[in-house]
């Protein structure tokens, strides 16, 4: 049963990385605005003008 | 209607940048229509850059691109260094960050475009977009672009940044309490979460699970985890029951002060002295529950503004007349004497006198009546003012910070934080709560003491400090609050934070600003008096008025219907006159009285009217009075059951009989009030004793929003300007008032009714606890499930009611 104590140590460090991972992302600005980044991954990435024209022709 | 709409599409080509009707002219660039020079230049910019995505992703994107009146140098100012340094984010050597905050922004073309910009100017890095808050953060080399440069980038393109006189002046940056609030939750979840791990050998100890030195670890691995929360995640509570004590009164978070303190120290002792276990998992459960009530609590509207004064109406700069020559200057610098230039569509930025040109100024910023008005030479005119038509030249008389208007924001009521102090329910009743649970403990600990049984004593004292802090009671509060908030917001009615529905609950006497907020331009009445109008004229008159933006027009244009526009030659908009056209040969004119040449013969009194002339001769006028929202009547009445009204108005009293006939002659009406009349007037009844709400719209309410103790700003559209205030009402939503008064009314009933269930709870622990008989496991069990309990009691609550009072459409 000491096995207990190795795994008691992992998991108290593995939650406490998940909160400073929490608020590293919290300080990165993720949560301030949940709108704009679901609109921005949908842009193509930039492409020369002719490439462009192929792929448009199917939206719409 | 829709017959005629349909005609419409089939002939007008339809402009490829904005969308709208190419009317006067259809320019091309690339076989793609443009309905004006600015739409195509907008293009080419774009088209040069490679950029024409912009068009892909969503169809005809732009807004029409009025051809600006302003001259090229009105980005002029962004060049002066103290202007600039306000403006920036962030600066080093080489690079700056600035944050624009741009109307426009409606689609995702607009994000894709602006976060392009790149393209059009190597020097910009890069842009970002906060789509919600129409805000772009721009990070440029300001070695090879300056700030000036980068607006009239961003302004080619079609997205002007609006940059106002807060932006120079005002402070900067969101506030971080929100999010210092959502780092101690997290730190109390997490130690919570591993806390209750750790006790679960206690929650079963006849189990006997684990051996003995298993129990003793984890009883140290449960202190350690307890510091953050007692030394980090607790601190917002000792600090504000400190300030609390320190002003002489017992506040919430007085007793939960008390429990907090009591149960850490009496763990620590029952851990290390005793070597039992404690009550460290309920340490951390309690404040995990109370910040989140406390969090709950704080429902924001990221997209609203509460607190904008003046300076978000007033533009940055001006420009100045210097010998001819004209200069563009910071607003800052402005004095008292200096010539300015105003052109259309620009505000008057201080007091001063019309040199030249014919002012015809509108004020419906300032009081929400739309008519502009008609300012001569010489004359003294207001800030605050949008002129239309002819560019002004004035004389400034007072430094923008001191005139009619804007001299408002210097008085008292301005300088000090809003505290009208209506103390909150649960620090009402906390005062006592505290007293009688200090005053069990301390009899309780008399008792065991007279039997001789310290330990015993000790335990019975600091179980019922444990047991009967107030986490139950402390939650109602928020919660209920927080609920009625968001009910709130759902119905459009956005409340600045929860005290503000505290004190609507008390509110006795509602104060009406008139022009704006009880009446509707769209709502207006149109009277016609004179020669009757044949089909023929009422073509005439539509094909004249369908010419003109101006509010009157509108007005009758909405009053004339569907008529068949008769085709007029050499339609002409004089400004601040009228309008005149011919038809067949005969001059028609619809304006003023003294355009038309309207005297003795017709009545002269105050009010709109306009008057309608063919060939000289005056054949009717148009007598045009503002008319209530509609449902304000009846909410009025539902209103005044229980408050007294009052009405304010900046005008005439022309309109008192046709108002008191509306609303009641109960209604007591002050007319001709200035911003600061309006101030002293909510003032004085406050000194009556009365809980004041204060209804306006405009900038001139400003003062007697901030003196009420609830003002509530109402607003067509609730993204656009509205003066600083407690809460933001959609327009539409005004004939509710009652209801939402009646609501706060009832969740204060709520609240109540919970405290009732928490003490329910307390008495029970109380009972067991002086007889000393309170474990860690039976506290560990008790306690969330009386705050949980009391969330869900209030929650279902208020949302049923909400519900039943049609409040809200659905329960959830």
């Amino acid at each position: 049963m000491e096995v207990i104590f190795i795994l008691i140590a992992v998991s108290l460090i593995m939650a406490g990385s998940f909160l400073f991972l929490f608020f590293k992302a919290m300080k990165s600005g993720q949560f301030e605005d949940n709108h704009t980044p679901a609109i921005r991954i949908l842009f193509e990435n930039n492409q020369s003008k002719k490439e462009k024209k192929v792929k448009s022709t199917k939206s719409k | 209607m829709s017959s005629k709409t349909l005609h419409i599409a089939n002939q007008t080509t339809t402009c490829y940048h904005c969308g709208e009707q190419c009317v006067d002219e259809i320019l091309y660039a690339e076989d793609k229509p443009f309905c004006c020079t600015g739409c195509k230049l907008v293009y080419e910019v774009l088209n040069e850059n490679d950029l024409c995505t912009y068009y892909e992703i969503e169809n005809q994107p732009g807004k029409r691109q009025k051809i600006s009146t302003s001259g090229d140098n009105r980005f002029d100012y962004l060049e002066d260094e103290d202007v600039t340094a306000k403006l920036l984010d962030f600066k080093n050597d080489e690079l700056s960050h600035v944050t624009f905050n741009i109307p426009l922004i409606h689609c995702a073309s607009c994000i894709w475009l602006l976060e392009n910009l790149h393209k059009i100017n190597p020097a910009i890095l890069s842009g970002r977009v906060d789509f919600i808050r129409k805000n772009v953060q721009v990070k440029f080399n300001h070695q090879e672009i300056s700030l000036r440069e980068v607006v009239v980038l961003l302004s080619s393109i079609g997205y002007e940044p609006r940059l106002n006189l807060s932006d120079v002046e005002g402070k900067k940056g969101r506030s971080t309490v929100d999010r210092r609030l959502i780092k101690k939750l997290a730190v109390a979840g997490f130690c919570f979460g591993n806390m209750m791990l750790f006790s679960l050998p206690e929650y079963f100890s006849e189990a006997e699970l684990l051996g003995n030195g298993f129990k003793k670890t984890f009883n140290y691995l449960n202190v350690l985890l307890s510091l953050p929360v007692f030394f980090y995640a607790a601190t917002d509570y000792y600090k504000s029951a400190w300030l609390s004590i320190k002003g002489r009164n017992v506040n919430m978070d007085v007793p939960i002060a008390i429990g907090i303190v009591t149960l850490f120290l009496y763990s620590l002792y029952d851990i290390f002295m005793l070597h039992q276990e404690g009550y460290m998992d309920t340490l951390g459960g309690l404040l995990f529950f109370l910040l989140i009530g406390k969090l709950y609590q704080q429902k924001t509207y990221d997209t609203l503004s509460f607190d904008r004064d003046y300076k978000s109406y007033f533009p940055v700069a001006v420009t100045k007349v210097v010998k001819d020559r004209e200069e563009v200057i910071p607003l800052g610098k402005l004095k008292v004497g200096d010539l300015i230039k105003v052109r259309h569509g620009e505000l008057i930025p201080a007091d001063s006198i019309l040199i030249s040109g014919d002012g015809y100024v509108d004020y419906s910023f300032v009081t929400g009546e739309e008519v502009p008005v008609v300012k001569g030479k010489g004359s003294l005119v207001y800030a605050g003012g949008r002129q239309k038509g002819q560019s002004l030249t004035m004389a400034v008389q007072k430094s923008p910070s001191q005139g009619y208007l804007t001299g408002l924001w210097d008085t008292d009521s301005f300088q000090k934080e809003k505290d009208h102090s209506l103390i909150s329910l649960a620090t009402k009743i906390s005062g006592k709560f505290t007293f009688t649970v200090l005053l069990i403990a301390v009899l309780s600990f008399g008792y065991w003491m007279s039997q001789g049984q310290l330990s015993i004593a000790i335990l019975s004292f600091t179980s019922v400090l444990i047991i009967t802090c107030p986490c139950a009671l402390a939650m109602s509060t928020p919660f209920t609050l927080g609920n009625t908030l968001r009910v709130f917001g759902q119905g459009k009615f956005y409340l600045k934070n929860a005290q503000v529905l505290e004190k609507m609950a008390e509110v006795d006497a509602i104060i009406f600003d008139k022009t704006g907020t009880l009446t509707d331009p769209n709502q207006a009445k149109v009277d016609y008096q004179g020669e009757g109008l044949s089909l023929v004229s009422k073509g005439i008159l539509k094909a004249l008025v369908s010419e003109s933006t101006h509010a009157l027009s509108n007005r009758i244009n909405v009053w004339l219907g569907e008529v068949k526009k008769a085709k007029l030659t050499d339609i002409e908009e004089f400004f601040g006159k009228g309008l005149q056209g011919k038809y067949h040969n005969q001059l028609i004119r619809l304006g003023s009285a003294e355009f038309v040449g309207a005297y003795a013969a017709w009545p002269l009194n105050e009010g709109n009217r306009v008057y309608f002339s063919v060939e000289g001769v005056v054949l009717g006028c148009f007598y045009i009075q503002s008319g209530l929202r509609s449902g304000v009547e009846n909410a009025m009445d539902k209103v005044k059951i229980d408050r007294y009204i009052h009405l304010l108005s900046g005008d005439q009293d022309h309109e008192r009989f046709q108002l008191q006939k509306l609303l009641g002659t109960d209604v007591s009406m002050k007319f001709n009030q200035s911003p600061t009349d309006k101030l002293n007037y909510i003032k004085s009844i406050n000194q009556k004793g009365f809980t004041t709400m204060m209804v306006g719209d405009g900038l001139n309410d400003a003062g007697a929003l901030q003196e009420s103790h609830v003002g509530v700003a109402v607003t067509d559209k609730v993204t656009n300007f509205s003066p600083a205030s407690d809460a933001i009402i959609d327009a539409s939503v005004l004939e509710k008032l009652a209801d939402f008064l009646s609501f706060s009314k009832l969740s204060r009933k709520i609240i109540k009714a919970s405290f009732m269930l928490s003490f329910a709870y307390n008495i029970l622990g109380i009972f067991f606890a002086v007889q000393g008989l309170v474990s860690p496991v039976f506290c560990a069990i008790l306690m969330p499930i009386s705050s949980i309990s009391v969330i869900l009691f209030t929650t279902i609550s208020t949302n049923y009611m909400a519900y039943r009072r049609g409040l809200k459409t659905k329960i959830f």
